[in-house]
């Protein structure tokens, strides 16, 4: 396959693995933000591969997983409507709510459907002009294009019965968040490949010199993510602090200008409630005013929402990368992907789950231990 | 960019139905009153589609000859949207999933019965579509279809058709098969290539289209299996057609039977590039995607390669692979080895595979 086989080669991937113990001296933990490139780290095994001191910090970047739970409730409140259509990507539906979650509500009687583009449901609203079809359009960067591009199209052809319950997170006010949260461990980050396809990564030099860490724009293949840390390594032991592109295939300096000038038109930055995390000042995107009238939060003004997390969860201390998922307790037993009690342990990127699909609930010694069995085979 | 190709959905628009239709070209309530539409529809499709001596008697039960021994008996219901998909319809699923589950189970399957749940408004024409797939493809695989029963169900009570089949077939002598059979030290094939059954009702289904079209596999085993317990029949300690959850759950679901555990080899799993490119596109994991036509052997070692020859030397089995071995470690669990070289566990889904957000 053109463009992942290469990326995926095994023997190569061991002599970069060996590359980056040869230059690392001292130990360091990384960040990975992405929630797509912590579950390459894990089914790859790329972890196993590093030095023992490099260690990988898994980051917020799981769309699914940092969504609050109000926003959640809502969307159920609003896909259980009768005359409702609520459209959703596919790893959502599994989310927990307080009470219930998307699947519940789907079949209870809710008109729930998972569709591959935010453009589908803009199709199924002009099909269905008697009912409201709602989209919900969570993510990063990555996905907002898809998304302003929806609304944009259905304020062109007068849709009337198309809305966006929108929760869009940005990852450069994360990463000043993480650096600037007391404790903070992490000392260089890998930068979402796809996230700066859109929008480029002239974001982020401020970034590198207002906390003086590295930061290496990285893709998501075994290959592309150890370049990423290689690098990363490379300038934590000169003692610099640049953005630098590993991932230069997909991402220019610039980004994607006409996406970025169609977010700018339809979205604003707006302070954003992360789970498990709490309040980032000017994390996110709302819809800017000329198209507020597609914001399904105001369509639907749904009140009386009380959320209640799990008190044994500890997902916010995943997602600030203060702790593995392992080490928390409910960690495969309370919680598992069947009866999740955090949104992390239910997106096939949240880190939980990660971890407890690729069976790190074996200890190292057990995983080497499988291995064994594999070589006299 | 290379033209997308069409799904190879048949064209009901010129069909010539060989039913006299009785002026209702779509079913209606009426087909499963049990008076003279619903035995028009016995008498001008399902007889002509399925003819045999058992059938014919149109009694309550059909009444067979077999021999004295041990029978294996196997039921499923098929209920696949959309109907017709690349590579099969319903109709192939029907048959092909029952003669499959009596073939790994050590049986040479010999007679199915057929049970349509036809929803009112459903058109006749599709019907006779699904049971000329069904004929045909019970034709293929040698067995009869020798009793059914239709049931309609009113308009938006159902999904135009679902499919039930029974079927019984005749245990092989001398052959000891089963999910709790698999021993420390056995070699595990697969028959070809993993995932294309699945990713072919996805291309359809969730409107997408890709470049190049992926097909189902949806095929009957017993020929090739047959082929492989002739030569080996004592060497095969469990078969397995891994359909819905894909070979990932298959193993599990034997590594647990049998208490060992199992050790694969991710770089030697045959998977078709355009399935892998599909997945890798939805953010899906071949070894969790159906497949209709595949099936997995445990064997003793030292069969391992003749059974791996005689699978590739068969029609359905030419991209037939080694792809790991059982151990007594890591019991009741399935290890992969990476392509990196590193160690994943490959746990059993929990529900669907759920495409990823980006």
């Amino acid at each position: 396959m053109k463009y992942l086989t290469e990326f995926r080669n095994g023997e190569i991937a061991q002599r970069m693995a060996r590359d980056i113990a040869a230059i690392a001296t001292r130990p360091w933990k990384i960040m990975e933000v992405c929630g797509g490139q912590t579950h390459s780290i894990i089914k790859n095994g790329i972890d196993q591969m590093l030095p023992a001191g490099i260690e990988m910090i898994h980051g917020p970047g799981c769309p699914v997983c940092v969504t609050p739970l109000e926003l959640i409730d809502k969307a159920l409140a609003i896909a259980a409507q009768p005359g409702v259509i609520f459209c959703s990507f596919g790893d959502m539906l599994r989310v927990p709510g307080t009470d219930a979650d998307l699947f519940q509500i789907k079949g209870a009687g809710g008109d729930v459907r998972v569709v591959y583009s935010p453009l589908d449901a803009v199709e199924l609203a002009a099909k269905n002009l008697d009912k409201q079809v709602v989209f919900f359009g969570v993510g990063f960067e990555t996905t907002a294009p898809a998304n302003a591009m929806s609304v944009h199209v259905a304020k062109r052809r007068g849709l009337k019965n198309f809305s966006l319950l929108v929760s869009h997170v940005l990852v450069p006010p994360a990463i000043a968040a993480i650096l600037d949260s007391p404790g903070n461990l992490v000392q260089a980050f890998l930068l979402a490949g796809h996230v700066c396809s859109v929008m480029g990564y002239w974001e982020y030099p401020p970034l590198a010199e207002k906390y003086g860490i590295p930061l290496v724009v990285t893709g998501f293949e075994p290959l592309d993510l150890l370049d990423g840390i290689r690098r990363a390594v490379l300038q934590l032991e000169a003692g610099r602090h640049e953005v630098e592109n590993a991932y230069g295939r997909i991402v220019t300096f610039e980004g994607n200008q006409p996406a970025q000038r169609l977010l700018a038109e339809v979205f604003e930055v707006t302070d954003r409630a992360w789970r498990g995390i709490g309040v980032i000042p000017k994390s996110g995107w709302r819809l800017a005013p000329a198209y507020r009238d597609f914001d399904a939060e105001e369509r639907f003004q749904i009140q009386g929402i009380h959320t209640e997390e799990s008190p044994l969860c500890r997902a916010g201390d995943v997602l600030r990368g203060a702790i593995k998922p392992a080490e928390c307790a409910a960690f495969g037993k309370q919680c598992t992907p069947r009866h999740p009690l955090g949104a992390t342990m239910v997106s096939s990127e949240g880190a939980c789950a990660a971890y407890y699909n690729y069976g790190r609930f074996l200890s190292a010694e057990e995983l080497a231990g499988a291995g064994s069995a594999l070589t006299h085979g | 960019m290379a033209e997308i190709a069409k799904p190879d959905i048949p064209d009901f628009s010129n069909w010539s139905c060989p039913l006299p239709l009785a002026g209702y070209p779509t079913i209606v309530m009426g087909h499963g009153g049990g008076g003279k539409l619903g035995n028009e529809l016995v008498e001008h499709l399902f007889l002509p589609a399925f003819r045999n001596p058992a059938l014919e008697n149109l009694g309550d039960a059909a009444v067979l000859n077999l021999p004295t021994g041990r029978l294996a008996m196997s039921t499923d219901s098929f209920v696949v949207q959309p109907l017709f998909f690349p590579g099969g319809s319903i109709g192939e699923l029907a048959v092909n999933g029952t003669v499959n589950d009596l073939a790994v189970s050590g049986a040479v399957p010999k007679y199915l019965s057929a049970s349509f749940i036809l929803e009112e408004g459903f058109p006749l024409a599709q019907l006779a579509a699904i049971v000329e797939a069904m004929a045909k493809a019970a034709e293929t695989a040698g067995v009869q279809i020798v009793t059914g029963d239709t049931k309609v169900v009113e308009r938006g009570h159902g999904d135009g058709c679902y499919i039930n089949t029974a079927g019984i077939g005749e245990l092989r002598q001398g052959i000891q098969v089963g999910p709790h059979r698999a021993q420390p030290g056995d070699a595990i094939l697969v028959s070809g290539t993993i995932g294309d059954h699945g990713m072919a009702i996805m291309s359809v289904r969730e409107g997408l289209e890709f470049e190049s079209q992926i097909r189902s596999d949806c095929a009957a085993l017993n020929g090739m299996i047959g082929a492989v317990l002739d030569v080996a029949g004592m060497s095969v300690h469990a078969m397995r057609d891994p359909t819905r959850g894909g070979l990932a759950s298959t193993l599990n679901e034997i590594a647990q039977a049998s208490g060992v555990g199992i050790a694969i080899d991710e770089a030697r799993l045959p998977v078709r590039t355009e399935v892998q490119s599909a997945c890798e596109l939805l953010g899906l994991d071949p070894v969790y995607v159906a497949n209709e036509g595949k099936a997995v052997f445990f064997v003793a070692a030292e069969a391992a390669e003749t059974v791996l020859a005689m699978l590739r030397a068969h029609p359905l089995g030419k991209d037939a692979a080694l792809i790991g071995h059982v151990t007594s470690e890591h019991k009741g669990m399935l290890v992969a080895r990476t392509a990196m070289g590193s160690n994943r566990v490959i746990a059993t889904q929990i529900g669907e595979q759920l495409p990823r957000i980006c």
